[in-house]
């Protein structure tokens, strides 16, 4: 059965398949999130030989390792940026994509996400964000909604989330957008926009983890999630003209920021031709 | 090749700027670090020449990402190093374990201060031992070289470039605020008459497939790294010869690790490094490594001067440990001394390797001055005295 629908499923081709069925529990996002990228490379044409991603720790780095069939490195708690860094500038002619979810990049991994957007180095991030720390049994994570009930805030959650498509873009990222995986067309857009801009990309998805975080909050179902993220989505157009309490709760979807602002492994081998001209040593 | 410095000559300089241009002599073509006392001028020297040798210097965001920016690098084939010192060190242990699980080939340099925390800055130790073996959590092997004069920090830089590329793993140059800061003449040889080691690469497709089996039978497999095509896959999970995670199968994790750690300690002979002053015919023998051993060899002629027929065994390497050697020792003399700048790291080594055969003592020194030869003397006198 499983083997029909991988040789049925047109994106199988750029999965491990021996890594199949996944992992993730039944309802989870993190598969619409794999599908919408594999779709995203499809329709670009990327050669996944040409692509390394790069994961950290948790549900959603499983998305990028070991499913995606590409050069992968599955690195540390919070340090995937970190690390995509030392690849990205050995391979400035390759596509760098960092998959993984908020805990592992907002949380501890917070520093590397607002460096990485300040220095603008050309990777992509696909930042799956389900309000949850979902694989070690859903603990609280710095995205939960304020008053959500997790295992670690039983009562109820007395801090506020970060909104973190907003810190990226002001730190400097060239592309930030936020979807939700109720709007996948638009995700898949911006994945592939992401994918081709200069600098670095994040795209952050609102997911749905029905068994960490909804089965505590009311929404048991997948689909209960999914109309929450409907329901509650705001283009950031309209939001621009709403005030912060009538954003409370809301998710604001869409493009952020997209701009052309100097890549950081640009500007690392500008300096080295400049300082070769200018200090050089020249030929022997 | 043209070098920023002078090569093929000597020159006069400090041990942290011998680490960096022993560095790029050995290939070394990413570095990433942070600022921090004693090791920053390994930093600023790597910024200064990297663009010169068409090499990348970053400063990254702490000592995780630079643990992490330069293992990513070298799963892009560069040879790649970061410097720290103590504080930096301990947040670099949880990636210096992902870099032995993923048998990645780094550098990393110690410059040793005083701590445990903030301690004393600018001031050396050696402190930092233990933590450069078993720092990282887990079963584990590694190497860890200790010089004791920046022309020793300048060749066993290039010597940890070789080991780490030869037996894909990370290697610790383990010095101190001392050596780092010191200034001495340094003999630079000429880039040809340097021996360079590169890593084993995948010798077509279907080795590729095994970044993680051993499949020369030499313990060491070649490293697919990326962006050839190969859709390599690598993880701090405990995985197979093909690099898929493999959690809970027990044969799986113990295979893998086991080669690890046998890689290391299989090729001790290879890796192991020593030199002998006056230890023949030695009674008493002292065991040092590192800045101390300078005030150990004077502290045995001294020694011997006064009728003590003591020797000195100078370790240059002190991970892998050769416990057989130490109670070879241990059966030709009656003591062995153990000076170190801590309250007795390598001692419990050389006590275990002694086997009970002679009696072992620390000679312990903390707060940033490095023992004199004199107090190594009377220390040892006052032992000898009390049997």
């Amino acid at each position: 059965m499983a083997k029909e629908i991988y040789t049925k499923y047109k994106m199988a081709k750029y999965l491990r398949k021996e890594a199949l069925p996944t992992a993730l529990c039944p309802g989870c996002g993190g598969g619409t999130v794999l599908n919408a990228f594999a779709n995203a490379i499809d329709q670009l044409k990327i050669d996944p030989k040409d692509l390394v991603v790069v994961s950290g720790i948790g549900c959603s780095a499983w998305i990028a390792s070991p499913y995606f069939l590409a050069d992968t490195l599955h690195t540390t708690h919070g340090r995937a940026i970190a690390f995509a860094t030392g690849v990205k500038v050995g391979l400035p002619d390759k596509k760098v994509v960092v998959i993984s979810g908020d805990g592992d990049l907002a949380g501890i991994g917070g520093n590397h996400l607002i460096h990485a957007a300040r220095r603008n180095i050309d990777i992509t991030v696909i930042l799956v964000n389900n309000f949850i720390y979902g694989m070690t049994g859903g603990q609280v994570a710095p995205t939960t909604p304020f008053g959500a009930k997790t295992t670690t805030t039983p009562y109820r959650n007395i801090e506020h989330p970060l909104n973190i498509a907003e810190v990226v873009a002001e730190a400097g990222a060239s592309y930030v957008a936020r979807w939700t995986t109720a709007h996948v067309y638009q995700l898949i857009e911006s994945i592939k926009k992401a994918l081709t801009v200069k600098g670095f990309s994040l795209v952050e998805v609102i997911s749905q983890c029905p068994v960490q975080f909804g089965r505590r909050n009311k929404m048991k179902e997948p689909a209960e999630m999914l109309r929450w993220f409907l329901k509650n989505s705001i283009p950031i157009s309209k939001a621009k003209k709403m005030s912060p309490e009538e954003l409370e709760g809301k998710f604001v979807i869409g493009e952020f920021v997209n701009r052309q602002r100097p890549e950081f492994t640009e500007e690392l081998n500008k300096l080295i031709d400049e300082v070769a001209e200018h200090f050089g040593l020249g030929d022997e | 090749m043209r070098y920023p410095f002078p090569v093929g000559k000597s020159d006069f300089i400090q041990g942290d700027e011998a680490i960096a241009r022993a560095a790029i002599l050995a290939g070394c073509r990413f570095y990433a670090g942070y600022p921090i006392t004693p090791a920053s001028e390994i930093f600023e020297a790597m910024a200064l020449y990297m663009p010169l040798v068409d090499g990348v210097s970053i400063q990254m965001e702490d000592e995780l990402a630079s643990i992490a920016a330069i293992i990513g690098a070298s799963w892009v084939g560069a040879k790649a190093m970061t410097a720290t010192s103590g504080p930096g060190f301990s947040l670099m242990m949880e990636n210096l374990g992902y870099a032995i699980m993923t048998e990645t080939p780094i550098v990393v340099v110690d410059v040793q201060r005083s701590g445990p925390s903030t301690g004393q800055p600018t001031l050396a130790a050696q402190g930092d031992v233990m933590q450069a073996i078993w720092g990282t959590h887990g079963d584990h092997s590694l190497i860890v070289l200790t010089p004791a004069t920046v022309q020793e920090a300048f060749d066993m830089t290039i010597r940890a470039f070789n080991l780490a590329e030869k037996y894909r793993t990370p290697v610790i140059l383990l010095t101190d605020a001392e050596v780092g800061h010191m200034r001495e003449r340094v003999n630079i040889p000429n880039p040809e008459d340097i021996e360079l080691v590169y890593r084993k690469l995948p010798a077509n497709e279907e080795e590729a497939k095994y970044p993680f089996g051993d499949i020369h039978g030499d313990l060491i497999p070649p490293m697919p790294i990326f962006g050839k095509g190969y859709r390599t896959y690598v993880t701090g999970l405990t995985h197979d010869e093909k690099g898929r995670p493999k959690t809970v199968d027990a044969e799986i994790h113990h295979k893998l690790i086991e080669r690890i750690v046998n890689k290391i300690e299989k090729n001790k002979k290879d890796i192991i490094d020593y030199e002998t002053f006056e230890l023949d015919d030695a009674e008493v023998a002292i065991v040092s490594y590192g800045i101390v051993a300078r005030s150990a060899i004077r502290a045995v002629k001294m020694l011997r001067g006064e009728g003590i027929k003591a020797g000195l065994l100078k370790l240059n390497v002190v991970w892998p440990f050769d416990f057989e050697m130490i109670e070879k020792i241990a059966e030709q003399v009656h003591a062995i001394y153990v000076p170190e700048m801590n309250l007795g790291q390598l001692y419990h080594l050389v006590k275990e390797g002694a086997n009970g055969k002679a009696r072992v003592e620390l000679i312990p020194k903390i707060g940033g001055e490095v023992h004199t030869p004199q107090e190594i003397v009377k220390a040892v006198k006052r032992c000898e005295k009390c049997i």
